[in-house]
This record gives structure tokens, sequence and C-alpha cells, in this order.
């Protein structure tokens, strides 16, 4: 295979530049990170250890083989939501291996008010069974929760992708022969107490765990019986006396001992078949990712030096090199695993899109998984592409993507608006992983030219009606636009809402990709059907 | 010279003797029980005959059927080695009357040095020093007394027949005789048949110092100088040297003639050895040591005398045994350097030299010294028979360069699945009193725990024994498609955190960079930590990197480093729930051995600390007792049951 070259200086001014930029936007990432892992604080977790509970994150470790990687998903979810109230949105949630079988696991953090369900904490927990059905991933629920969050109820229970959609997703996965595990590790009150009861395999820890519909309150409140919660849902009774859950533990260790075993159980995955080479570390130092992408994104750069700290030796076959240069399509490999890219290298044209189509069918083909580096400011635009047909050139790209079947992953690396975020594999094409960097953006466009766009309009109007608008006024007009674009287009912002499944040091990205990748092939893959493409 | 050879023993001393036979060209018949089917010494011959089950009395000890092993493989000769029926004159007899040579000393002379008093005095009368002591039939009490207060105290009470400490009794003061005499008399005769004693002077400081002697079938005999095995636990040798320290040339020659003036009075021909008791009270002189008895074998030391002389005894048994005279005479004898033995033993040195037994899942032994080992890795040491693991010697110019090089081999011996004694013989080594000569048989009683104690493990050992527990070292050399079996706790964000349980406390490890932060019992750590396989590790801690070597199997994890092992226990995180409520009325072997007898049925009431069964661990006898009163709810073994550490035997639920 050909090797890629690299044209970085790392002693450049501008590599430089770009480096401090990239910094300061980790640094931010890693400072709301670190705040998210803290979960409900020091206060609430000492309470928490207090009871002899093993903390979330503390009950994830033990649970994983150890020293294994985990492929912790939206652990930005719910920043700057509810007031700071929901860090990680109350769940850890993640890929690892477990008795040397990946799952994905959930993990209800009880020192965020006591693992109540916020809104967003549904839509991880959603996202996350949703990465383990489309992976195949067997479910292990560490539950310690109160159920829904009760001043959000209108945005948690009743809709399609609320509450309920969780057990609809343990029965549907279960039916596939995806394994549903939970360990009752504390609360599992109201609809919560159909995580266990909807699992293959249940766990309870004695003197903790406690399953019931309705709760002592409840109980007193409905028919004037007091009894303990330990009575009336505890381990004893549920392992001994209803059958709720199948296995009494002893301690949270001892549950998670057995969770373990409950997997080693499974037996081995099977895995997708996939033509495997040695892996082989980048040429190029992949900490040099941080000097590559501009500080700002409107500068032109190689998406090819990133490919060349990414890709196993830096080995890069390039498909149709001289054609549609502005997307570089080819064939590399990630921890000897092949894929098929399509990185941007500048705005889309005809000749891009219809290249990305052509190649996204030819590794469906050939069932190589595709990953996408997104740096995309959109379709080109003009009286000249649009008679050119770039609508439809851009249609047949987006047709293909939507229907590979093949695993897709997705890495925003810097800009990220309007359809070139449909056509590189945004959040709605459903990639089985979609990671951003810290200094990327993602937004129907780009700030300013939203401002520029309304502005437009604006002066249009204003003029028509035989108005003068000011310089002063109108960059008045254009500062909360460009203002409210940059903190919505932020990864912050867009990582809080799960547009992606967590923002990561660049200088990860290859170990991040390698993880996907290879967790996403337990699951088989389905020839892909093309819809039409319009000619 | 002989062309084919049955070695009727085992272990070390089999191996031994097969590798010189080897050497010569001499085809090697073994013989084994069904315990050592297996067994190292098997590998090691060209042929193999089975004798028997395991226990020794009933396999090894059996003559006629070794002789019928050895008639069957065609073998012309037996070699007995030490120990079994190597001093059994009637197997010697027997063996003769089969047609077969015996490559040891006429049965004569076996049986003129069997019986100790007999042997003393016809000793003295070859003009052999001996030690002022009653060694006659004469055994009323009283009389023995008189004796005893005639010697002056303290004074020695021996079994007639004995050896290996059995039967011995050290007596003080005039007080104590009679008890002392009458414990050891029963000892005697339960152990050998025969419950006579003798009583001798006892020689406060005492070196054990034995000559090895040589005669052929033509009259010569030579010496080939001393030994010294002062070195001793519980009347049992672990180190030997030779020359021994302080000798004089004086006194050389007065003991080798001695040695050689006692061999031949009893008309001996092959290996011998001569023991001499030295009064080293004001050092070694030359009117002042004692014979104390003749080995009329091969000595488990004798690879001492082999390295200082420069040959090979069992040759010399050999080409005595097909009638040749001695390859060398006395004037052509002499002494080059040092050497030193120690013995690997399957032993727990801390809990009083209590011999240990298991499956060796690693042995891993010198290459730097001469190793005569009998076992390899994956064997198991059984309770049946001698639980020596191998023999390490050591040769070099000087006694300190011998003993430095000794220490230095025994640091690097790694054995998990039993306990050994390398950490002992190696401290033993370095003592002070020994590195300056000044040895004699108590040393061990007296240097006692600063010897046996291991010290604690460090929080390095902690961290590896950690880390060898989760797999935590993998270099990061992952297959290609398996990101997954990385170990290095890669995270995207925040600090991966692992934790191992062990009996006595966990091990919290936060990863760290390339290294892993660890909150051990015995405190902080921070080491990068890295497998290469094969329980290879290198531990890194601030820059500075050590190799070590940490396994584990099930849940016992062993760390060797720095000289030292360690073994930690894993406490089982599924460890049953329900059992655990009720492990206070549970009985359990405290050490594997074999079951001697259960004294109670199943549904009897017991008392506390009655006797629920007895177990034979060793050749020592250990009493089970009910650690509760009650009803004996479950009762789970038999006599002859061979039961593991840890073993619940029964169970007493209290009423």
């Amino acid at each position: 295979m050909a090797v890629l070259a690299s044209a970085l200086s790392p002693r450049s001014a501008e590599f430089r530049a770009n480096r401090a930029a990239q910094e300061a936007a980790l640094a931010e990432i890693a400072a709301a990170a670190e705040t998210a892992m803290a979960g409900g604080g020091p206060e609430a977790l000492a309470r928490h250890e207090g009871r002899g509970k093993l903390s979330p994150r503390e009950r994830v470790a033990r649970l994983l083989d150890p020293g294994a990687p985990f492929l912790e998903i939206s652990l930005l979810a719910g920043h700057g939501m509810y007031d700071g109230a929901a860090p990680a949105g109350g769940v850890i949630a993640g890929v690892g291996r477990v008795s040397g079988r990946e799952a994905m696991i959930v993990a209800n953090d009880a020192t965020v008010k006591g693992g109540a369900y916020f809104p967003i904490s549904v839509k991880k927990h959603l996202r996350a069974q949703e990465i383990a059905e489309q992976n195949r991933l067997p479910c292990v629920y560490l539950v310690d929760s109160g159920g829904a969050n009760l001043p959000h109820q209108d945005e948690v229970f009743p809709d399609r992708d609320h509450f309920g959609r969780i057990f609809f997703n343990q029965a549907r996965m279960s039916a596939k022969g995806i394994a549903q595990i939970a360990v009752v590790m504390g609360s599992c009150t109201a609809g919560g107490a159909y995580v266990p009861a909807m699992s293959d395999e249940t766990i309870i820890v004695a003197g903790q765990g406690t399953i019931f519909l309705g709760g002592p309150p409840l109980v007193k409140a409905a028919t004037g019986e007091v009894v303990s919660a330990e009575d009336l849902g505890g381990g004893d009774v549920h392992t001994r006396l209803s059958g709720v859950a199948d296995h009494l533990a002893r301690d949270d260790a001892h549950a998670l001992a057995l969770a373990r075993r409950a997997v080693a159980n499974l037996g081995p995955a099977s895995r997708a078949p996939l033509s495997l080479q040695p892996p082989e570390p980048p040429a190029f130092d992949p900490d040099e990712l941080l000097g590559v992408m501009p500080a700002d994104l409107r500068q032109p750069s190689d998406v090819r030096e990133i490919l060349a700290r990414i890709l196993d030796g830096s080995r890069f076959d390039a498909f149709k090199p001289r054609y549609g240069e502005t997307l570089v399509c080819g064939f590399g490999h990630l921890e000897g695993m092949p894929v098929g890219v399509l990185a941007n290298n500048g705005v889309l044209y005809s000749e891009s899109a219809l290249k990305g189509a052509q190649f996204v069918q030819l590794c469906c083909r050939r069932g190589v998984p595709l990953l996408f580096l997104q740096n995309i400011t959109g379709f080109m635009v003009g009286r000249r592409y649009e008679a050119g047909g770039i609508a439809k050139d851009g249609a047949k790209l987006v047709t293909a993507v939507a229907c590979a079947e093949v695993p897709k992953l997705t890495v925003i690396i810097g800009g990220s608006f309007g359809a070139g975020n449909y056509g590189m594999c945004g959040r709605a094409y459903s990639p089985r992983f979609l990671w951003t960097w810290p200094a990327s953006r993602i937004s129907v466009m780009g700030g300013a030219q939203a401002a520029g766009v309304l502005a437009t309009v604006k002066r249009d109007g204003i003029e028509r009606r035989g108005g003068q608008w000011s310089a002063e006024d109108e960059a008045a007009f254009r500062a909360p636009i460009t203002e409210k674009f940059e903190r919505e287009g932020h990864p912050l912002h867009a990582s809080a809402r799960l547009w992606d499944d967590g923002v990561i040091d660049p200088r990860d990205t290859r170990r991040v990709l390698a993880l996907s990748l290879s967790a996403s092939l337990a699951a088989p893959v389905e020839e892909t059907r093309f819809g039409v493409f319009r000619m | 010279m002989l062309r084919s050879v049955l070695i009727a023993n085992r272990g070390e001393i089999a191996v031994r003797i097969a590798a010189t036979c080897r050497r010569l060209g001499i085809r090697t018949v073994a013989v084994f029980s069904d315990a050592d089917a297996g067994a190292m010494h098997v590998a090691a011959c060209d042929e193999a005959v089975r004798i028997g089950p395991a226990a020794a009395a009933e396999s090894y000890l059996r003559g006629e059927a070794i002789i019928a092993a050895a008639l069957a493989a065609g073998a012309e000769a037996i070699h007995p080695g030490y120990g079994f029926l190597s001093e059994n004159a009637g197997f010697a007899e027997a063996v003769g009357a089969a047609g077969l040579v015996w490559i040891g000393p006429p049965s004569g002379a076996i049986r003129a040095m069997g019986l100790k008093d007999a042997a003393k005095a016809r000793m003295e009368a070859a003009g052999v020093p001996i030690v002022p002591g009653w060694h006659g039939a004469e055994q009323d009490a009283r009389f023995l007394a008189g004796c005893a207060a005639e010697i002056g105290f303290p004074v020695l009470i021996k079994a007639r027949a004995g050896g290996g400490g059995k039967g011995m009794r050290l007596v003080e003061r005039a007080a104590d005789f009679a008890e002392a005499l009458e414990s050891a008399a029963r000892e005697a005769a339960s152990s050998f048949g025969d419950g006579a004693v003798l009583v001798e002077k006892y020689v406060a400081t005492p070196r054990h110092v034995e000559v090895q002697v040589f005669a052929d079938a033509h009259g010569n005999a030579v010496h080939l100088f001393e030994r010294d095995c002062s070195l001793q636990r519980r009347h049992q040798k672990v180190i030997e040297e030779a020359p021994a320290p302080g000798m004089t040339p004086e006194m050389r020659a007065e003991m080798g003639a001695a040695a050689v003036r006692a061999a031949q009075a009893v008309g001996y021909v092959g290996a011998g050895t001569v023991e001499f008791i030295a009064d080293a009270s004001e050092g070694l002189r030359p009117d002042r040591f004692y014979f104390m008895e003749m080995n009329t074998r091969l000595q488990v030391e004798h690879p001492v005398t082999e390295a200082v002389c420069g040959v090979d005894l069992v040759e010399w048994q050999l080409r005595v045994a097909s009638g040749e005279p001695l390859p060398r005479a006395q004037a052509a004898l002499g002494l080059d350097g040092w050497a030193v033995e120690a013995r690997l033993y399957a032993e727990d040195a801390a809990a009083g030299f209590l011999p240990a037994t298991g499956r060796l899942r690693r042995l891993r032994l010198p290459s730097s010294v001469r190793v005569d080992a009998g076992v390899r890795e994956g064997d198991t040491v059984t309770p049946h028979y001698d639980p020596m693991i191998a023999k390490l010697i050591a040769h070099a110019p000087t006694r300190e360069a011998a003993f430095a090089q000794l220490a230095a081999a025994l640091d690097t011996v790694e054995a998990a699945g039993c306990v050994v004694n390398a950490g002992f013989l190696a401290r033993l080594l370095r003592h002070g009193d020994v590195a300056a000569g000044r040895v004699d048989t108590g040393l061990i009683a007296r240097a006692g725990a600063a010897l046996a104690d291991d010290p604690a493990p460090a929080p390095l050992d902690w961290a590896l024994a950690a880390a060898a527990a989760l797999d935590l070292g993998a270099c990061g050399d992952v297959q290609s498609g398996d990101v997954w079996s990385a170990r290095d706790g890669w995270r995207a964000w925040g600090r991966a955190l692992a934790a191992a349980e062990f009996d006595g406390g966990a091990v919290r490890l936060h990863r760290e960079g390339p290294a892993w932060a660890c909150e051990t019992p015995a405190g902080p750590v921070t080491a990068t930590l890295l497998a290469f396989g094969d329980g290879a590790w290198s531990a890194a801690v601030e820059g500075r990197a050590q190799r070590a070597t940490a396994v584990r199997e099930g849940l016992a994890v062993d760390v060797f480093r720095a000289g030292r092992a360690h073994r930690f226990r894993l406490t089982d995180p599924l460890a049953g729930f329900v059992e655990a409520a009720s492990a206070s009325g549970d009985v359990r072997a405290p050490m594997p051995g074999l079951v001697k007898a259960v004294h109670v049925a199943a549904g009897d009431a017991v008392a506390q600390g009655d006797r629920v069964a007895t177990l034979e661990a060793m050749k020592m006898e250990h009493a089970l007792r009910a650690p509760l009163a009650g009803v004996v709810a479950r009762l789970d073994v038999a006599p002859g049951d061979l039961v593991e550490d840890g073993a619940l035997l029964a169970t007493i639920e209290a009423v």
C-alpha cells in the first residue's frame, strides 16, 4: 500500500498556533469531563459509600476486565442543562470488555439525584441500547435509580423515545439473542422495576437492592399497609419468594463477580468476517494531530495529514485521487482492520459527491467498514452548480451513505455544516459511533453565514420599505446570531445533547476508532440495497 | 565394567546415578511406585519397572520386588542410592544371592556398623576415638542414670538402632533423666523395633565433621578428606561444606587416618562416610573428635567432596563394584578450593520446618551452580517420600566465594505451589557466624526467627501480585482486530481503576500515564509493570526497573523479587455466600496429609475439643478437634483419605 507523506512542520508558527488552539479547546472539554466524572460530588459520594456501596465508577471498573479499555459514551450528557443538576446525565454508559467479551454497560449514578432519570438520562440510556442493538453487544445494567425525575415527567414518560422504550428495547434485544443482564444494587422503583424484571438474568445485592412497583410510601398511601423496603422488595424476597431476581449477592463486589460470571457463561461472540492484517502503528506521531487543524475553521488544511497519523503504517490507497479532489476516498487499516475512508478536503462539488457515492457502493459490495472524517462547510452553491445538478449529486451521496449496511464510523474533526453533515454520515445517518474533536463546530451553517443570511433578509426588508440600516445596527444585529450559532455549535453543547457519542482528544482518535470498529464487528453485516439514485 | 545397573531409589539420587551411568555407557533401569510413574528419575533411566503402590513400605522398601525387577530387566547390578534399602544387610545379601552385583559395602560391614553400640566398641578396639558413654547391653533405668552421672551432664540418650534424630533426647540435669529415657526408649521401640538406648557425653559446641572413605576389593583404602555438616535443623543436615572451616592439616590427617582405620576394621569395600563429632568449644583440635557412626553408603552431601577432589564418586562406586582397583591413591588426592551444598526442601522454615506438599506449578532452579534435582516443574511433592527437591552445590576457590555464589543462586530459585526453604538457606549462608565459619549443630536453633522469618512483602510485591492476578502487564502487543485485549486501562477521560482483594488486604490500582499508582496494605507505590510472558515481569519505580517473577494459578499468586518469595492468596469473589454463615463449625485439614483415623460418626454428639480425626502429615500426627460442642452434621472423610490443605472434613452443628 502507498505510504502517505507529510508536509507538516511541528516547529512552524502555524503548527504551534494550531496546537495552542486545540489544547485550549481540549482543556475546556477536560474540565467538563472532570465535572461529569465527579457525579453528584464528594458529599453525595461519601453518603453513597457510607452505605457500603461502591462508587458507580468503581462498580463499572470492577465489572470490566481489569486494565481493559473502556469506551465511555456521552460523558458530557446534560452538561450545562438543568442548572448542572445532571452530571453525565446521571448515568455511566460505555462499551467495555467483561469476561473476555465486549458488552454495553449502563450504570445509574445514585449520587446524582438518587439516580433518577432526567430527559437526557433517558436519551443516553436509549442511545446505549441502540449501540448495543446495532452491534449485538450484551447489556449489563447496574441499577441504582429512583426512577423517573418527577418534575420532568412530561419529557420522560410518554413519548416514543421516553422511558418505556428502555423496556421495549430490552424485550427486542432479548428476542434477538442479545443478552440482558441486570444487577440491582440499589433502588429499582416503579417503571425502574422493569429493568431487572425484563432482563434475562438478574442479580440483586442483599440488604441493598430493592425492586418494587410501589415503594413503602406508596403502599402505605394506597392500602395502609406498613412494610419495610427490604421486606417489600429486598434481595431475599426476590430470590427466594418472587423469582424476580435470580442470584443473591453479598455485596457490590460479589454482585459484580456474579455478573462477570453471567457474561462468561454467554460464550464467545461471533464476529463479522473481515480479512485482518497485522496491526502497525502510524509512521507519523499521533501527538502531532493537535497541530494539524487550523484554529480558524475557514483556513484550509490537508486531511491526509490526519490520515497519516491514524491509519496503520500511515498507509492509504487513494481512490480516484485525480477526480473530485475535495473528498479524499481510499482504503487503509485501523489496528489491522480494513476501513474505507471518506474525508473532506474542501467544499463538496458534484464530482466529489459522485466519487463518494461510488466509493461507498464499492465498500458495501466488499464488506469494508466506512470511516467518515467530517470537516465540511457544505455543498458548493451558486447558479453554475445548481444547474450542474449538485442537489441530485449530493442526493446520490446521501442515498449511498444512508443505505450502506457496513459499519459506519464518523469523526467530526472540524466544521460540520449543512447538508455536508448528511452526506458525511452525520448523526441522522446512524453511524455505529460518532465522535467529535474539541475544536469542531456543528450547525446548519456557520454563525457568520447565518448572520449574513439573516442580515441580508432584514436589510432587503428595510430597504424595500425605504429605510436605512446603519453598519452599527447591522453589527448589533449580527452579533447575537453569531454568538448563538457559536454557542450551539460548540462540542459541549452538542455532546450535552447527545448529538455525538463523545468528545475525544484528537490523539486518541486511532484508539477510539479501533475500539469502535472492533465493537461493531460482533453484528453480522447485512447485504446493502441502495435506493434509487437520481441520475 | 558393569553394563547395566538397576537403581533402587528415586528422586535426585536416582537421577544423579543415572547421569554417571549414561556418561559411562551403562544401561540404567529405574524402579517406581505408583506415585512416581511420571517422576523425573523414571524419565532419566533407559527403562523403568513398577514395583508397587505409593507407600515406601510397599514399593522402594520391597527388596524382593526390586531384585525381581532387576532380573526381569536383565540388570547386572543394583545401586541402592541412599536411604531406603541402602544400609539393609539382608537386602545386600539377597542381591548377591540372586546373582546380582551389589554396589555397596559387604553385608558384614553394614551389619557391623548398623548397631551403634557394637560399632563403637569395635572402633574403640581399632583405635578410633569415641565419645565417653555407655554403649552396653545393660538397659536398666537406674543403671543408665548412674552411667549418665558418671559421664557428667548434659548427656545424650540415643536409640541403639536409630538414626535421623528419632529416639534421641538431650538431658540437661539428673532429675529429667528418667522421663527422657522412658520417652526415648518408647520412640526407639516404635521406630526401630528395638527399645535399647545408649547414653553419651553431650558435646556442648559440637561440630559434625565427617570423612569420606573409599575402599576397593583389593585391600586399598583412601579418604577423600572431610565435610562439615554442622548446620542442621532438627538433627537433619541442610548445609554441607568441604573442607571443614578451621580444619588444620594435622587434624585432617588424624581424622582421615582414623576414618580409614574404621573402614578397614570392618572389611569395608566401596563408598562410606565416617561421622565424627568434634568438640569445637576451643576450636578444632586433633584430640577432640570422636567417632559417631559410619554410614555405609553414598551420602546425600557427596557432591561437595566430588567438587573439591575433582572426582565422580558414583563412577568410583561402579568401578569398585566391577572389581577395578581405586582410581586414585591417597597421595594423588588433594583439595581444590571450597564447595558448599544446600538442600532445597519442600518445607516451611517459618513454621518450624513443617514439611510441605503440593504440585510445583513453577520450579526454576539456577544454572550458575551444580544442581542435582529430583523433581521438575509440574511434579508433585507427595507426603510419601522425603520432601527434598534438589541439592545446589557451589564450588569456588575460597569459602567466601563459594558461599556467596550459593546464596546468590538460592536467590534465583522460584518455586510456586509448595513452600520451599530457599530463602531460609540463603539467609543461613549469609548469617554472620556461618560466613565466619563459626558453625555448630545448634546454630540454626539459636538463630531461630532471624533465619526463618520472611520479611513482609513490600508495596511493590503487592503491586506485582495484583498485576499478575489481574493480568495487567500486557506490553500492548494486541492481536489484529482485538484491540480490546489491551491491558493499559485506556480511557478517553479519567483514570482506569482496578482492584485485587487478597487474604490480608486489598490492592487498588489507578492508571497514571504508563504506570499504576497502587495503594497496598504495605503502603503506596507507583510502578510501571510489564509482563514478558512465562511469569517474567519488569517493575519500574521512579525510573529504576528491576526484574521479578509473578505467577498466578487459581487463587494463588507467587511473587519472587530480590531473592525473596512471597505468596498471596486471592479472596474468591464468588466464594460461597451461604456456606460462609456456618463456617464456625467446620473442621478443615490444616495441611495436606493422610487421614489416619476418624473418631466420630455422622450424628455423634461431640464436646468442644473432641478429637474428630487424626491427620498424618509427613510422619507427624495432628489431632483435628471439634471447634464447638454439637452434633456431627456432616462427615466427609474416611481413614486412608489423602486430603488437601483446607479440605472440609466435617461440620459440627451447634445444638
